[in-house]
């Protein structure tokens, strides 16, 4: 299959490593990656911001550069973006008057995958060890990202497909389904209320004794671990498609406290 | 209503009364997360209640085509409103009952209170009821020297204690049972000294203050939470039965009911039965459920009377994106599971209508301008956990973009305050810049040029703990990780120009793992 990688603005500057990782699961399945090089971002910020006007020439651009290649699916390692994608994209060229952009944009949307989704729906991966030598040797939580969890739907997806991890130590978290306090530029504008949800959040992390929390969402796992630092804890934050992407030969680097686990249950 | 025609009425007529916020969310929220015992006690009962509900929910196989039901029966109920009210008020009124209409606050508080005065009444007895603390008629009735009576236990306290609800199920779930204790006995006339906070003596302390009161009552004030069009029956779901003592002993019964509670036939009360007390209580059906249709002669009051209240459900109505926040019933489910809400408590949104619904409602009946209500868009996350449990249905994380959109267009070249231009916000400014660079690869990969930048900002330790403006709010609590060192692009560039060499190894999968390719931000990528 040809898969074109939507790697998300914040992916792209901040976490290069989590699309690297995606480019890096899909081609051991014997997939083709592409890169579309006009992508930019999916300009959620702009529209959950209410600054619709602004959101327009980012959406418009995702969608001409998602135009541009010839591909079969899209993907993107985060349930939010994709999320926007699908249903904002549409709205936004609705609401700016763009009729023809809103078929284009819906489009775009029909094809374009959160990479569990891609992976367990499309590829029918389901035992990561087996399928794809995931190995990673560690004790750790998992927070669901609420756009995953209630615009996609993603289910347990994620948590099954770390589950099948070889080596791995999956510690439940409390609480899981409540959100983190990111929510854009919600982090800013009340700061207290964000900055509460999220003592809240990395609580019920540190409780678990996990050595780090995964997730499916870079801008979340930045909020997260940024409150995780600011707390001078030693548990970090890593995006599961790292964790996929982990092998026995090419571990991945965990920074922060680090233990490993026996490996009982390594294959 | 007026008999002389004076031209269109000027629209859209919005709502007033107790619908705003008096200050900016964030300022209000940081004094109540301040408040230890509220965040206790809120904490305690959302999570119990929540429990609860999703308890009872799960039990019905076809709860999700129930939500659907109630979400297009209320759809059907607003896309005819005007023939379906009109169809109601020739029911209502065929029974012996009296309709009013009321454009606004202001005209509802006008028309109860002469309706009181015509009873020669000075004290009425009330069912707890929203629409009726959306108008502030206790207050405005004090004014007309007529003393009001909440009669639901949790109103009553909150009452006694000159406070306002927090909740609109439990209004006075900011309090605990001293607290509640300490109220009883500094306000409630003979009282016993000796009143201890059980549970038990406290409801006892209770019913005594209000049966003198059901007792001598003429005039009883309710709201309702259903009416029913094909046959002009209003009904009233309670759980303590205190509502029904109101509703039957008085001779006179006034009832304030917004326009959007109605339904078009009695079968389907048989969905909003299911949906309601489940969603609300997490109870399977709610103990008192009182039903009354106009006047039934020597059983009952014998003077009925109905206020329909628009109060900017008009205005909301006319809102294609925001409209389907007149199907709320109510049931404070998207309350219990908000995050927000959980923290800051129903003060925080100065309105009524606080949580979830409020801070869509309110800025839609008074105008997304009106005081500070355009704040409440931007009270969540957009977690989206309200519009799961709400039982019709209602997209409240879409329609809070919606009105965040509303609320920067409304600010988009208008002059600020003193008539001078306003001058863009920090916000403005960088959602402009941002728009710039996020609307093309080549400009995003021209702004990662400077990420070796921000790794310098980040010195040694590799996180920026302090950032000015806005985004000072961010580092209140949170460090950024100094940034790779290169970004995905540019990796991505370096390795297909290699292989378009010929070469070149072709895969990028050892690139892509292993330490050099988990580079998460702050860690090492490229010497
Ligand atoms: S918006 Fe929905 S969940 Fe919230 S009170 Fe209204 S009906 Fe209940």
């Amino acid at each position: 299959m040809r898969i074109a990688l939507f790697a998300t603005c914040i992916v792209d500057a901040m976490y290069p490593g989590t699309a690297r990782a995606t480019v890096s699961i899909l081609e051991r399945l014997g997939h083709e990656v592409i890169f579309p090089a006009g992508q930019a971002c999916c300009g959620q910020m702009h529209v959950n911001s209410g600054y619709f006007k602004e959101a327009l020439p980012v959406v418009a651009n995702h969608v001409k550069a998602f135009e541009a290649d010839e591909y079969d699916v899209a993907v993107a390692p985060s349930g939010s973006c994709v999320a926007s994608v699908k249903h904002q994209h549409p709205m936004i060229a609705r609401r700016c008057g763009d009729t023809g952009l809103e078929a284009r944009a819906a489009a775009v949307g029909h094809k374009t995958y959160e990479l569990s989704q891609l992976l367990v729906d499309v590829l029918g991966v389901t035992d990561a060890a087996a399928q794809l030598g995931s190995y990673f040797p560690h004790r750790i939580t998992y927070h669901p990202s609420c756009h995953g969890m209630r615009l996609l739907r993603l289910g347990d997806r994620q948590l099954g497909l770390l589950r099948s991890v070889g080596g791995i130590e999956l510690a439940e978290l409390p609480e899981a389904e409540q959100c983190c306090g990111f929510g854009g530029t919600f982090s800013m504008k009340n700061a207290d209320v964000s900055s509460a949800m999220l003592a809240d959040k990395t609580a019920n992390i540190c409780g678990t004794g996990a050595d780090l929390c995964a997730g499916g969402d870079a801008s979340c796992l930045l909020h997260i671990g940024g409150g995780l630092s600011r707390q001078g804890s030693g548990v970090t934050t890593m995006h599961f498609a790292e964790i996929l992407a982990s092998t026995l030969e090419n571990p991945a680097t965990v920074t922060g406290d680090v233990h490993l686990t026996t490996g009982r249950t390594a294959r | 209503m007026s008999g002389t025609f004076l031209g269109m009425p000027s629209l859209p007529v919005f709502g007033i009364g107790n619908l705003h916020e008096h200050e900016p969310f964030p300022k209000a929220a940081h004094r109540e997360l301040g408040n230890t015992q509220l965040r206790a006690n809120l904490g305690h009962a959302t999570r119990t209640i929540r429990n609860k509900r999703l308890a009872v929910v799960s039990e019905l196989p076809d709860w999700e085509e129930l939500r659907e039901a109630g979400r297009a029966i209320k759809e059907s109920v607003m896309a005819r409103l005007p023939e379906l009210l009109e169809q109601f008020e020739a029911n209502f009124t065929a029974r012996g009952g009296t309709i009013h209409w009321a454009r606004d606050a202001g005209e509802a508080n006008r028309i109860v209170a002469a309706l009181i005065r015509d009873q020669g009444a000075d004290e009425v007895v009330k069912v707890k009821s929203m629409a009726t603390q959306e108008i502030g008629l206790n207050e405005y009735l004090e004014e007309q020297g007529i003393a009001a009576f909440e009669t639901d236990l949790a109103e009553l306290i909150v009452q006694l204690d000159h406070d306002k609800p927090s909740h609109i199920l439990v209004p006075a779930i900011h309090k605990n049972r001293s607290q509640v204790r300490d109220i009883f006995l500094r306000e409630i006339e003979g009282v016993d000294p000796d009143l201890t906070d059980e549970p038990a003596r406290l409801a006892a302390a209770a019913r005594a203050h209000l049966r003198r009161k059901f007792l001598s009552a003429k005039v009883a004030v309710s709201g309702a939470n259903f009416a029913l069009a094909d046959s002009g029956t209003l009904a009233v779901v309670e759980s303590e039965g205190n509502g029904r003592m109101c509703l039957t002993l008085p001779e006179t019964l006034i009832t304030v009911m917004g326009v959007e509670k109605l339904l078009p036939a009695w079968e389907d009360l048989e969905v909003f039965m299911q949906l309601l007390p489940r969603s609300s209580t997490g109870e399977r059906m709610n103990p008192y459920t009182s039903l009354w249709t106009g006047v039934t002669p020597d059983d009952g009051p014998q003077n009925v009377h109905l206020v329909l209240l628009d109060n900017g459900r008009s205005a909301a109505l006319a809102d294609e994106m925001g409209r389907s926040a007149l199907h709320c019933i109510r049931c404070s489910a998207c309350m219990n599971v908000c995050p927000v809400y959980e923290r800051t408590g129903g003060h925080a949104y100065g309105s009524t209508y606080p949580g979830p619904i409020g801070a869509i409602l309110s800025p839609l009946l008074t105008g997304i301008t009106a005081e500070e209500n355009n704040s409440l868009p931007y009270a969540s996350s957009l977690c989206g956990a309200c519009y799961d449990a709400c039982p019709v249905k209602i997209n409240i994380p879409d329609i809070l973009v919606h009105l965040r959109g509303e609320d920067v267009d409304s600010k988009r070249g208008k002059g600020g305050k003193r008539g001078r231009e306003r001058l863009p916000s920090q916000m403005d400014l960088g959602m402009k810049a941002a728009s710039w660079a996020l609307s093309s690869g080549k400009n995003l990969g021209l702004v990662e040029k400077g990420l070796p930048l921000g790794r310098l900002a980040a010195g040694p330790d590799r996180k920026i703990t302090k950032l000015p403006g806005i985004a000072a709010g961010w580092t209140q609590s949170r460090d950024i990780p100094a940034p790779p060192a290169q970004s995905f692009r540019q990796w991505w560039d370096k390795e297909h120009q290699a292989q378009a060499a010929p070469t070149a190894p072709t895969g990028t999968e050892a690139a892509g793992t292993g330490d050099a390719g988990t580079g998460s931000a702050g860690t090492e990528e490229n010497p």
